[in-house]
Parts: structure tokens; C-alpha cells; sequence
């Protein structure tokens, strides 16, 4: 075994990335971790009306796939996709006033957790409908070839959207087209309760990009330099003009599928199994490993993380809701007489 | 039910009694099966297919993959087939991605095969607003099956009408759309036991009137029932008609209170425009009961936006009791 210090073959992510750059995407796992709990306990103290679907145990995957990113770059993300904003750069008060219905928020309160997008960062938003971003993300990738802008779009997406047509035939456009897009499926082995086993016929999600002509890799989606090496190679591809690839990260929800769930479909074994494979000690464990952070930085990081979201929340509470006179507002760029 | 029929009632839920149909449906008929998504040992994201799995087993109630177009067109093609598929939309919203099989096969194939076939699937939409899931989970789509011919569409209001109709539904041999209102499905009505059915087409009377008449469809019923005690109380009568059937539309019953009430209110929670309620009063209007109105025709329905977030912006987007009373106050004392 080589000396931890034998930095040519240390992992991917302390090969490439700065200190600074690695000590900020653990402070934004640590966010996503923060924000959700607050959600979740905002939902439970009754602030919240609606549901919202939690990425608990998940932030590898949203991070570690936004670190070739810049804000020209979209995203397309799904109803689990508080980690994928969180990754991109929001602000995260404007996040839980949107959580809270809030005019502050970046819907102005009408979108709420599933419909949370940050153009101004390039996330093109959450969606409600399972596999809607897909072929979204693929025009996003069309606009950039046609305008030449460079950007490349990486589009989040579940197991479970895998089985949409929709997934079948943005793979296959953006393949025809060679279009600037990575496709990461966030594969969390369930699809609300019904497991990829009983739901695909491929052992892997990444085993369909065969069928659409591109790269396809399946991915440890809690080690966070794992996932950053596959999606930054993939990135680097659709830059070059070489077209999509298809990433798998595989995780797990620690939470239920939204509020409703009963979780009778996995054992509670399956559970705290999956919750000892915790990605934030684990990336924390490598930056400690390799003396970029103490385990007194991190804790302060963890701190940081927990104040910001604490007055996330505080700004969400104080902010104004929205006046019904203007529900119909923003249906159309220019009014029209109903 | 009328009493006559000595059948015994006990209380169930609206979503209980869905599933008491479908225990009825799956223990006498050996083609029915369920699917859809996360109907089984989840029991349905509103629970309405509940245990039914442990009952029955994963080969009668089968959860598909999330796949709305492929899966309500497996039902379209089993039903053609020899099964009796009941499908279940996990919410009505996503019957846009199951548009293709629903507007173009099961509404078309009978017609189109010169009536060789005919396509005997039942589909369950659980909608409307209400439950703070936004836009694109609130929606009230009924209107937009209602418009093609070749399927017929229901909009229970009640636990007997809900079972009543799926029991109806799987007897009838064209594709049956049921609309379920997601907020009912918790409320709690009288239901007979066993085997009967709601007739497909048929409106209900649920309060009768003569001062003015409101057709309502789904949870408006219910608002408009509440309505009219307190405008009872003012004085005012008004009768108030459950649609129940949106495809085909009970023009009789909604005619012959037209021409004893002279006036007419309809509430719906889909958009207003182009929504049933433009069908009832299009109805009326080219009908002789048009003669008999004393006052213009009035509807409320959802506004022209899609729902928000926000619970108070979601409130304010259907018509609730207020806005029924207020306009119904109008028609009634000739402001209108
Ligand atoms: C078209 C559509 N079908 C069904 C749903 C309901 N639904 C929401 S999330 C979900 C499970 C999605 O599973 P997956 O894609 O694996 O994402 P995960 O929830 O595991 O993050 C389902 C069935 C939906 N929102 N949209
Ligand atoms: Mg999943």
C-alpha cells in the first residue's frame, strides 16, 4: 500500500482540485446535510404544507457532479433536488423561503421544494414530473452547440426515471447529435418502493448506454472523488465536442420517499448499512487524511454549515408571503386579459 | 341505495371504498388485475390499493415500473385482450405522459376497427388541489378526456359513488376514466356492502331547490351542499345537482332544474375556460331551458393559472364556499 503522502497516487479529487476547492465542496455537502434536516424539521414543526423529498446520504452525487461546473453550465434536476441546487451555488435563504412559500423565494412561493430553480446559476430547475428533465437538459445542450457557448449541461436524474421514455429518447437525441450533456442518474436502488430490481431489466443503469452509442460507468455515489473523476472526465468530453456519456451514481436515500412513506419495502438493516457508508465522513476522513483539513476545521466547517442554514431559515420565516392579487401573474411574459 | 333495497351500509371512507370495489372486482373476476405505480406493499401513494397486494399477490397487483405511456398502454392492449386492467395514475397530472395511449388507442381502437373490439379499461386519476404538491400535481385534467369521444369519464363526490362507479366502469365495455378527488379520499360516507353499481351518465340530486340551481362536480359538491345550508338559512333555496358524469353528461337532469329554478351556477375546480362547467351552460343555452332562465348563467371554476405553492395562493386559485355563496347570493336576488 502506498504512503498516503505518494500524492501521484492519491485519490482523483487531491490530484486535481485545491485545497480551497476541496474545503468548499465538504462545506457544501455539509449544507445539503443542513438544509435537509431543517426541512425535515420544519415539516414536522408544521411550517411546511405540501411534501418534499429529502437527498439525506446523497450529497456525494450532487457535489462531486458539479465540480467541473461553472455558472454558464446547466443543470437539470428532479424532485429530489435540494443537494443538486445547493451544488450549483443558491442561495440558501432564497431556498427555504421558496421552501416556505415565501415571496423572497426563487419562485416567488408558487413552486415550492419540487419546483426550485436558479437560472441566474444555471440550474434549470427541480421538476415534479419523474424524467421531465431529460429531454430538457438535451435541448439545453443543443442551444449551447448551436450558439457555441461551450457550456455543458449535466442532467440529474433517478433510477427510476430511467425506465421513462423520455430517458430512452433524450439518450438517444443527444447520441445522434453528439450534444454537450452528461446524463447522472442518481441511482438510490429505489424508485419510491419499488426496487431497480423489480423495475429494470439491466443489472446496471450505465449498462443502456450501449444502447445510445455513448460511455457509460457506474460510480461509487458516495465517494465523492470517484464521482467528481467520472462526471469531470465526462465533462471534459462534452466540452471537447465528443458528446454525452452516461454516469451511474450508486447511493441511497437515508429518508423515506417523501412523507407518505412507510418504508416497508427495505429493512431496516438495508438502512443503517447504507447509513455507515455516510459520504460526508468519508470525504472529510480524505481531507484529513491528506492534511488539506484538521478534524477541528471540518468541525468548524460543520459549524459554519449549521449557523448559515439556521439563518437561512430565519430569513425564510421573516419574509412576506405572496399577495393573491398577483396568482396570475407570470402565466405569460405579457398579460393577457383572462 | 335507495332503502328499499335493504342492502346494509356502513361507513367508509372514499378510498376505502375504491378499494372495497376492487377486493369485489379481484375476488369475482378472474381478468381483473391492478396496476400502476407503487400500488403494492406501498399500498398506493394514497393508499387507496392499501393491502390489497397481500391478498391477491404481486400477479394481479403489479407495480410497474414508472412508465405512464408503457404501462397504461400494456392495460390497453390486456383489455383488448381478455383482461379487465384497472390502472392507476399515481396523480391525474401524469396522464400526459400516458396521452398517446389514452386519446389515440383506447378512445379510438373500437371506432377505427369498425367495432370489432372494444377496449374494457378502467383508469383511476387521483386530482385536483389542495394538498400543497404544486402545478404540476394539483391539476384537474377531466375535462381534457372529456373531450375526446370513445371514453367516458366520471367524477365521483361520495364513498357510494366510488365504488359504485369503478364496480360500474369494469362492467362496461369502452375505457372508463374515473376522476378522484385526492382531498376525499379521507371523508367518510355511508357505503352498501356487496356488489352494486352507479350508473355511468347518471347526475345526482343532492339537495333540492327552487330558487336556483348549482351543478358541481367532485369536491365542489361538497362546497356547494355547505353553501347551500347557509343560504337556506337566508332564504334561499337552492338545489344542488352532482354531475357525477362528465362523458356522457346527464342532460336531463340538469335541464329539468334549469326549468323549475330559472337560474344556474356552475362550480368545478378545473380552469374555468373551456372547462365542463362550459359544457353545462352551452348545454342549457342551446336547449329550451334557456327559456326559462331569469338571470345570465354563472360559473366559477379554477383560475387561469396553473396552481401554486403557496397555501394561500392555492386556496385563492378554486372556487371555495365564499365565492359559491357570493355569487349565488347574486344570481338569486337578481344582481347578476
Ligand atoms: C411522471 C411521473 N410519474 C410518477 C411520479 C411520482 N413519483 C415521484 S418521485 C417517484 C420515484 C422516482 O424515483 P427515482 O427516479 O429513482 O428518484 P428518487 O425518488 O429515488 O430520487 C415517483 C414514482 C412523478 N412525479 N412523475
Ligand atoms: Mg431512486
Amino acid at each position: 500500500m502506498d504512503s498516503i503522502d505518494d500524492v501521484a497516487n492519491a485519490p482523483y479529487a487531491i490530484r486535481h482540485y485545491a485545497p480551497e476547492t476541496l474545503k468548499d465542496a465538504l462545506r457544501k455537502m455539509f449544507l445539503i446535510r443542513k438544509f435537509e434536516e431543517g426541512a425535515e424539521d420544519s415539516y414536522t414543526r408544521g411550517l411546511i404544507h405540501g411534501t418534499m423529498h429529502l437527498s439525506i446520504g446523497q450529497e456525494a452525487s450532487a457535489v462531486g457532479s458539479c465540480m467541473a461546473l461553472t455558472d454558464e453550465d446547466k443543470i437539470t434536476s428532479t424532485h429530489r433536488g435540494h443537494g443538486h441546487c445547493v451544488a450549483k451555488g443558491a442561495d440558501l435563504g432564497k431556498m427555504f423561503a421558496e421552501f416556505f412559500g415565501k415571496e423572497t423565494g426563487y419562485c416567488k412561493g408558487r413552486g415550492g421544494s419540487m419546483h426550485i430553480a436558479d437560472p441566474g446559476k444555471g440550474n434549470l430547475g427541480a421538476n415534479g414530473i419523474v424524467g421531465g428533465g431529460l429531454p430538457i437538459a438535451v435541448g439545453a445542450a443543443l442551444s449551447a452547440k448551436r450558439l457555441g457557448t461551450g457550456a455543458v449541461t449535466v442532467c440529474f436524474f433517478g433510477d427510476g426515471a430511467n425506465n421513462e421514455g423520455a430517458f430512452h429518447e433524450a439518450l438517444n437525441m443527444a447520441a445522434v447529435w453528439k450534444l454537450p450533456v452528461v446524463f447522472v442518474c442518481e441511482n438510490n436502488k429505489y424508485g419510491m418502493s419499488t426496487s431497480t430490481e423489480r423495475s429494470t431489466a439491466v443489472a446496471n443503469i450505465a449498462d443502456r448506454a450501449v444502447a445510445y452509442a455513448m460511455p457509460g460507468k457506474t460510480v461509487d455515489g458516495n465517494d465523492f472523488s470517484a464521482v467528481a473523476e467520472s462526471v469531470d472526465t465526462a465533462v471534459a468530453r462534452a466540452r471537447a465536442g465528443e458528446g454525452p456519456s452516461l454516469i451511474e451514481n450508486v447511493t441511497y436515500r437515508w429518508r423515506g420517499h417523501s412523507k407518505s412513506d412507510r418504508n416497508r419495502y427495505r429493512t431496516k438493516e438495508e438502512i443503517t448499512d447504507w447509513m455507515a457508508r455516510d459520504p460526508i465522513p468519508r470525504m472529510a476522513r480524505l481531507l484529513i487524511d491528506h492534511h488539506i483539513l484538521s478534524e477541528a476545521d471540518v468541525d468548524a466547517i460543520e459549524a459554519e454549515a449549521e449557523a448559515t442554514i439556521k439563518d437561512a431559515i430565519a430569513f425564510a420565516a421573516d419574509s412576506p408571503d405572496p399577495t393573491v392579487d398577483a396568482v396570475t401573474r407570470d402565466v405569460y411574459t405579457d398579460e393577457i386579459a383572462a | 341505495m335507495n332503502a328499499e333495497t335493504k342492502i346494509e351500509s356502513r361507513e367508509l371512507s372514499y378510498a376505502e371504498a375504491i378499494r372495497e370495489a376492487m377486493d369485489i372486482a379481484l375476488s369475482t373476476d378472474e381478468r381483473v388485475v391492478l396496476m400502476g405505480e407503487d400500488i403494492g406493499v406501498y399500498g398506493g401513494a394514497f393508499q387507496v390499493t392499501g393491502d390489497l397486494v397481500e391478498k391477491y399477490g404481486e400477479d394481479r397487483v403489479m407495480d410497474t415500473p414508472i412508465s405512464e405511456l408503457g404501462g397504461a398502454g400494456v392495460a390497453v392492449g390486456a383489455a383488448m385482450t381478455g383482461l379487465r386492467p384497472i390502472f392507476e395514475f399515481q396523480f391525474s397530472d401524469f396522464a400526459t405522459l400516458a396521452m398517446e395511449q389514452i386519446v389515440n388507442q383506447a378512445a379510438k381502437v373500437r371506432y377505427m376497427l369498425g367495432g370489432s373490439v372494444s377496449v374494457p379499461v378502467v383508469m383511476r386519476f387521483p386530482a385536483g388541489s389542495g394538498t400543497g404538491a404544486a402545478a404540476q400535481h394539483s391539476q384537474s385534467l377531466e375535462a381534457w378526456l372529456g373531450h375526446v369521444p370513445g371514453l367516458k369519464v366520471v367524477q365521483p363526490s361520495t364513498p357510494e359513488d366510488a365504488k359504485g362507479l369503478l364496480l360500474a366502469a369494469l362492467e362496461d365495455p369502452d375505457p372508463v376514466m374515473i376522476f378522484e378527488h385526492k382531498i376525499l379520499y379521507k371523508m367518510k360516507g355511508p357505503v352498501p356492502a356487496g356488489h352494486y353499481i352507479t350508473p355511468i351518465g347518471k347526475a345526482a340530486i343532492r339537495r333540492e331547490g327552487k330558487d336556483l340551481t348549482i351543478v358541481g362536480t367532485s369536491i365542489m359538491v361538497h362546497k356547494a351542499m355547505a353553501a347551500a345550508e347557509t343560504l337556506a338559512e337566508e332564504g334561499i333555496d337552492a338545489e344542488v345537482i352532482d354531475l357525477r358524469s362528465v362523458r356522457p353528461m346527464d342532460r336531463e337532469t340538469v335541464l329539468a332544474s334549469v326549468r323549475k329554478t330559472g337560474r344556474l351556477l356552475c362550480v368545478y375546480e378545473g380552469v374555468k375556460t373551456l372547462g365542463v362547467g362550459a359544457e353545462v351552460s352551452a348545454m342549457v343555452a342551446e336547449s329550451d331551458a334557456f327559456d326559462f332562465l331569469d338571470a345570465p348563467i354563472v360559473r366559477l371554476g379554477g383560475a387561469e393559472c396553473p396552481i401554486p405553492y403557496n397555501p394561500e395562493l392555492e386556496k385563492a386559485v378554486v372556487p371555495q364556499v365564499p365565492d359559491i355563496l357570493d355569487a349565488a347570493r347574486k344570481l338569486a336576488t337578481g344582481a347578476i
